[in-house]
Formats: C-alpha cells, sequence, structure tokens
C-alpha cells in the first residue's frame, strides 16, 4: 500500500514536473517544425508538409515504423496459425450452416460500397503530397473496401478468399520490400538511403514531390495488404470458434 | 499560461494507468493501453499547436502563413500505426490465452496454472 501510494505520488510529481516544463499552449514554435512546414514546397514541391516529413525528411524512421507493422503482422498470423492447423480437418462446408449468410441488404450494400470506397482509397493514396492522406490512411480505406466484399459476399465465397489471404500477405511483404527499394533508389542515385532521387515536378500537380508518391503506393499496399491478413485471421478464429 | 490540454493528456494518461492496473479482464486491459496511448496523441498534437494557424498543408493557404508543427504530426501518426499494430498483436495472445484458460481473468489463469 505505501508503495502503492509512492508510485502514485512519484508519478504525478513527474507530470507536473514534465507539464509545467512545457510552453504555453499555443503560444511558441518549434523553429525544426517551421523550417519543415516552410521548406517542403520550395525544396519538395509537396504541398502536405505532414507528408514530407513521413516519405522524405524522415522517411528512415517511416521504415522503421513499416517494419514494426510487418513484424506484428508476422506476429499475428504465427500465433493463431499455430492453432489453426490442430483443427484443419473439419470439411468446410459444415462451417456455413444457413444462418451464417448476411442479409440480402446486407449484400447490395456492400456490392454498392465496394467501387465507391476502393476509388476513394486510391484517391487518398496518390493525393498524399496534394492534401491530407497517403498511403497508412489510404491502405486503411482500401482494407474497408475489401471488407465490404467480406460483408457482402456469401460466406462461403468469403472461405474461398480466406484461401486468398495468402494474396494479402504478400501485398504485406512487396510493400514492405518496395519502401526499402525506394530508399535503396536514394542510396543508388544519390549516394543517400531515403535522399530524394527522382525530379520534384511542379507543386499541386499529381506526380509532384518526387520519390513521395512512389513511397505512398508502396506504403498503402503494405497497409492495405498487413490489415486485412490480421482481418482474416481474427475472422478465422471467429469461424473456427462459432461453431 | 495555458496548459489544459496538457493537463488531458496527463489525465487520459492516468485513468489509462489505473484502467491497466485494475484491470481484471484481457480485453479490458488492451481497451485502458489505448488510452495511454491516446493520451500521447493528445499530447504530440498540443505541443505543435499554435493559436490561430492552419494546418500545415499548402494547397490552399500561401506560403509563410501561421501553421501548426508538421513533424510532430507526422509522429502522431506513427504512434497511431503502432498502436494498431499493438492491439492486433494482444489481441492474438488474447485469443490463444482464452483458448488455452478458458478464461481472461488474470487471477484466474494463475490459479489455473497451479
Amino acid at each position: 500500500m505505501i508503495v502503492g501510494l509512492f508510485g502514485v505520488a512519484l508519478v504525478v510529481a513527474g507530470l507536473v514536473w514534465a507539464v509545467t516544463g512545457l510552453h504555453s499552449f499555443g503560444a511558441e514554435h518549434s523553429r525544426y517544425g517551421y523550417y519543415t512546414a516552410h521548406r517542403a514546397v520550395p525544396q519538395r514541391q509537396t504541398t502536405n508538409s505532414v507528408v514530407a516529413v513521413a516519405f522524405d525528411y524522415r522517411a528512415f524512421d517511416t521504415l522503421g515504423e513499416e517494419f514494426i507493422l510487418f513484424i506484428s503482422v508476422v506476429g499475428v498470423v504465427i500465433l493463431l496459425r499455430g492453432l489453426r492447423g490442430e483443427r484443419e480437418e473439419r470439411p468446410e462446408e459444415e462451417l456455413v450452416p444457413e444462418q451464417r449468410r448476411s442479409s440480402e441488404s446486407e449484400r447490395w450494400l456492400g456490392v454498392a460500397l465496394i467501387a465507391p470506397v476502393t476509388i476513394l482509397a486510391a484517391y487518398i493514396v496518390t493525393h498524399g503530397q496534394l492534401t491530407p492522406g497517403g498511403g497508412f490512411q489510404g491502405g486503411v480505406i482500401l482494407m474497408g473496401a475489401i471488407a465490404f466484399v467480406f460483408l457482402g459476399g456469401e460466406w462461403l465465397i468469403l472461405l474461398r478468399l480466406r484461401r486468398g489471404a495468402r494474396w494479402a500477405e504478400i501485398a504485406d511483404a512487396a510493400g514492405a520490400a518496395g519502401f526499402a527499394m525506394v530508399g535503396f533508389g536514394g542510396l543508388i542515385g544519390l549516394g543517400a538511403f531515403f535522399a530524394n532521387f527522382i525530379p520534384s515536378g511542379t507543386a499541386g500537380s499529381l506526380l509532384s514531390g518526387g520519390m513521395i508518391p512512389l513511397a505512398n503506393l508502396a506504403v498503402g499496399v503494405e497497409v492495405a495488404g498487413a490489415t486485412l491478413t490480421v482481418l482474416s485471421e481474427l475472422l478465422d478464429q471467429r469461424l473456427l470458434s462459432g461453431r | 499560461m495555458s496548459v489544459y490540454p496538457y493537463l488531458v493528456a496527463a489525465w487520459l494518461l492516468g485513468i489509462g494507468l489505473y484502467g491497466v492496473i485494475s484491470s481484471r479482464n484481457y480485453l479490458h486491459l488492451i481497451m485502458c493501453l489505448t488510452v495511454v496511448q491516446a493520451s500521447t496523441y493528445v499530447l504530440l498534437l498540443s505541443v505543435g499547436y499554435l493559436n490561430g494557424a492552419k494546418a500545415p498543408i499548402f494547397a490552399d493557404i500561401k506560403l509563410g502563413s501561421r501553421v501548426t508543427d508538421p513533424v510532430v504530426q507526422a509522429l502522431t501518426l506513427t504512434d497511431v500505426v503502432v498502436e494498431a499494430t499493438v492491439v492486433a498483436l494482444l489481441l492474438a495472445l488474447v485469443i490463444q490465452a482464452h483458448k488455452r484458460y478458458r478464461s481472461l481473468d488474470p487471477d484466474e489463469m494463475v490459479r489455473m496454472r497451479d
């Protein structure tokens, strides 16, 4: 009890010390932030300076983040697949009783939303260097579009899709590798890892920002693959346990 | 001196940690962990905020305008992604633990192991 209270007091004291040490809210500029925000357009022709930070100036950090995502997806797959092997002998038709089909309206809604959501995802990924968005956000939306196939489809189609989950894994790996390749492109072209080796174009056009659209595309593919892999693994568990 | 957003971050950290410590269910514990991580988003974004500033996206504002800090916003993006992956991994662990012990209560699991 005494130790617990001492711990709480220590945390509170640390927080008070940390908060009082910060600058007043909304009053100050970080010089680095100001510089980065205003250099992104003249230097990289990128109007979205957040994406310029994530995929150009600090692309090396994003590579680490990419690999965290990749490794944790591998972890999820390893953790959940070990157990599935034990029960795989069940014939798959048995897993699809009549009540598992989605309703008519659910199916139509799913089918109707697939195309617009896919286009939205493509828009968000390809316009990352111009307006808010980018590979991470677009990748998650793309996963959402494929999730509508899950929702709209019969559960039998879904089971077939599950076998297609290998494609999601390949997309995950290819996206992670693709992002690293962009870095190596800089190494080969300009002698520094993640140096922007592609001409920047003009600010405001779709192909501006040099390597940034390419990096966004790789990340988009990876994120969609990763989230889809996790989703299908978790769904698999649901199908196995919900008998 | 305005510190209220920082206090919100500290409060989120506090209740999140309290939830993690007092939790008797692993799913609940993961949700509490996401609250703790939400405090880091609030902290990062409020550190980068500037009074009267716009988003640091120059598609429709002039270069040289007052904008918020893009670096901490990119950091927050990283933070969100890492949180999502951590939660996915933890959920997989919870599924495995539940399969083995038929329970999500940490105390129950310790009892069953003995």
